[in-house]
């Protein structure tokens, strides 16, 4: 809030100096204008993200209850935490299940898109028809949509053999091998949710410069070698960002039970549960989602190839050298030869 | 190269009929090698039929639930419990059609729909614009801290955020209507809007300084720069966040059924989307008004029939803009980073 108040008066400022000083300067008047743009923004996130988060966070730890004289919050330290935790039937185990569930199908739909993208991208006709079809679930994909589809079991594929893979997988453990099946029954479903991961690959492919694939022809590497060297590293970014939205999707799809949990729990009647309680379950189920998109950021970025490494570090010692040039210049000539005599050694004045 | 050094090896042997046929034959099999794999420059016909037979599978692994409910959409009962027909009906039914239609009361709904994912889209296009260009145009203090709330909000999940706007909406009278879109929307924080922010700053970040600074020297003042340098060369970029928004918007149930809606009634609006995920009820209590067998039991085929409904305005609209609209992606530098 405060700083909603402070954006708020920046643009009144200039007018009551007006009259002291001719006129800011053009630097202060461009920040000014940028400001007065995204004002708006400024107080909707003042509105609509930090003072909800401020106040949905007092509600997890308290009870809140709705009455005809209006809200009454009592707080209760982390009860609520506690009882999901440790009362609760449903939100723990759909809880794992979610997080098992965002694990194995975000590397799945990330790498299918980026197949898709690739086979998109290379020379066929008919381009446009494929691209019509692969974009056509973000349109029509949708809560209700897929609940509809699902329950028809039109989102698996219905030659598929599910018992010969869950045979196959038999020796695992039996939550991982629920994910797993849920994986395969459900294909159709997930292959739908990469419609936008598609489209980011595909213009992240597009966009590499060709000269790069030529070069490396030249010097003999096959298009595999291409792939690995060139492709990937390149759209590395774009795999990222890839990663981030499908975790987001996954986490507030419809198909997603908890979200459904955590509404119920909002209106529901019984016992303590109410607003504080599902506030609380909205922040645990907040704070897993962004631990998983964490997580796989870390997967991804901390991997630096070996070229990235060495020019990092002649940068660095680039600007080591800069460094010490500096304090040189600026201790004058007069330390330096300081140094070098308590270094012992006698130095010729340095330019 | 390959064929000479074949006649030199059968010169030095005795010369035989068999030794000739020999290098002839692997003539052919290195002209068919290279057509079937291709060379590094260009593409062999095995590599091209790998690339459509996949995407052709694929694509009808994306097709398949499409046409299972167009197809199911038009069975009736019979068919559906006949296990001999399987994707083709026996007869074009299309009362499941006037069914679906009749229960979901489709034209108002069809019509709060509309203006329901219109009203806020166009809120949407106007000041993602205006706050993605003042994002790329100008460089003013804590513009990255700025930026890094901007991303963490489109992270964050809904849910935490939801029962406190329910009551604020609720505090300021504009729950269960219009307003309860329109507001956030107006303030960059609607469904999505982050992401439309984004946008807007990726395409506007592309238009030349130059143009802007010549602008300036003709005397441009900071709106009208906006309105007469960025607004008209924004085209494909007002035309991708308003198809994406509209879509998300027509497709979002969940947020609004508890804004718009009314998850405790109390609403005059409904959308399709909404209308499709309390069909099952809906479908009960209309079937019970109209008298008589004027509407069968509840099926798959009248299922099918409602979601077909509910949508095909959105696929209409993607097919009738999918060109401009691909074409617009590309020109947008959506994934400019």
């Amino acid at each position: 809030m405060s700083e909603n108040v402070k954006k708020e008066k920046a643009p009144k400022a200039p007018k009551i100096e007006t009259t002291k000083r001719k006129r800011l300067s053009l630097k202060q008047r461009e920040n000014m204008m940028g400001y007065i743009f995204i004002l708006p923004w400024i107080i909707g996130t003042a509105i609509f993200v930090i003072r909800p988060l401020g106040q949905s966070f007092h509600f997890a730890l308290s009870n809140v209850r709705m009455t005809p004289m209006g809200r009454q919050v009592t707080p209760v330290g982390i009860l609520n935490f506690t009882q999901i935790l440790q009362e609760d039937v449903t939100f723990p185990t759909e809880l794992v299940a979610y997080l098992m569930r965002t694990v194995l199908a975000t590397p799945v739909i990330v790498v299918f898109a980026l197949i898709i993208a690739l086979l998109l991208n290379s020379k066929i006709k008919g381009k446009g028809f494929f691209r019509l079809i692969f974009f056509l679930p973000v349109i029509i994909a949708s809560g209700p949509v897929m609940e509809q589809l699902v329950s028809q079991g039109a989102g698996s594929i219905p030659s598929m053999n599910t018992s010969a893979i869950s045979s196959l997988i038999g020796f695992l453990p039996d939550f991982l091998e629920e994910a797993i099946m849920g994986l395969f029954e459900n294909i159709v479903m997930y292959l739908w949710y990469s419609g936008i991961q598609i489209l980011i690959f595909l213009a992240a492919v597009q966009k590499i410069d060709t000269s790069l694939y030529e070069a490396a022809k030249i010097d003999g590497g096959s298009t595999w070698e291409c792939f690995w060297k060139i492709t990937l590293p390149t759209i590395k970014n774009m795999t990222l960002l890839n990663v981030v939205y499908t975790i987001i999707f996954l986490s507030n799809n419809e198909q997603n039970t908890i979200i459904e949990t955590i509404k119920d729990a909002m209106f529901g009647t019984t016992g303590s549960k109410g607003y504080g309680y599902a506030s609380a379950m909205a922040w645990l189920y907040a704070v897993i989602v962004t631990f998983l998109v964490l997580v796989f950021a870390a997967a991804l970025m901390l991997k630096k190839d070996a070229y990235a490494k060495q020019v990092k570090k002649a940068k660095q010692e680039m600007r080591h050298q800069e460094r010490l040039a500096k304090k040189l210049k600026r201790k004058g000539i007069r330390y330096a030869k300081q140094e070098a005599r308590r270094a012992g050694k006698p130095v010729k004045a340095q330019r | 190269m390959q064929s000479k050094k074949q006649d030199g090896q059968a010169n030095q042997s005795k010369r035989s009929a068999k030794a000739v046929a020999v290098p002839k034959r692997r003539i052919d099999k290195y002209a068919v090698k290279k057509w079937f794999f291709g060379s590094k420059d260009t593409q062999g016909a095995g590599k091209l039929i790998a690339i459509y037979g996949l995407l052709i599978c694929i694509g009808f692994v994306y097709i398949y639930p499409l046409l299972y409910m167009i197809s199911k959409s038009f069975m009736q009962r019979a068919d559906l419990l006949d296990s001999s027909v399987n994707w083709i009906p026996s007869v074009l039914y299309v009362k499941n059609y006037i069914d679906a239609f009749t229960s979901m009361n489709f034209v108002k709904t069809l019509w709060q729909s509309v203006v329901i994912a219109g009203v806020p889209t166009l809120v949407n296009v106007v000041m993602c614009g205006v706050i993605g260009y003042g994002f790329a145009r100008y460089d003013f203090p804590l513009k990255t801290v700025m930026m890094g709330i901007l991303i963490f909000s489109f992270i964050l999940p809904p849910q935490i955020t939801m029962m406190p706007n329910y009551l604020l909406y609720n505090d300021l009278k504009i729950l269960n209507s219009l307003a309860a879109f329109i507001v956030p929307s107006f303030l960059g924080q609607g469904i999505k809007s982050q992401l439309y922010i984004l946008i807007f700053y990726q395409f506007f970040r592309q238009i030349p300084q130059a143009l802007i600074e010549a602008a300036k020297i003709d005397g441009c003042g900071h709106f009208k720069t906006f309105f007469r340098i960025a607004v008209p060369s924004a085209a494909p970029a007002i035309l991708v966040v308003f198809l994406f928004s509209i879509v998300w918007y027509w497709n979002e149930s969940y947020l609004t059924q508890l804004y718009v809606c009314g998850i405790l009634g109390g609403s005059e609006w409904n959308t399709l989307m909404v209308a499709l995920k309390g069909f099952n009820d809906s479908y009960s209590t209309a079937g019970a008004s109209v008298t008589g067998d004027a509407m069968g039991s509840l099926n798959e085929g009248i299922k099918m029939a409602a979601t077909m409904l509910s949508i095909l305005p959105v696929l209409l609209m993607y097919f009738a803009l999918q060109k401009q609209f691909v074409e617009s992606v590309d020109r947008t530098g959506i994934t400019g980073e």
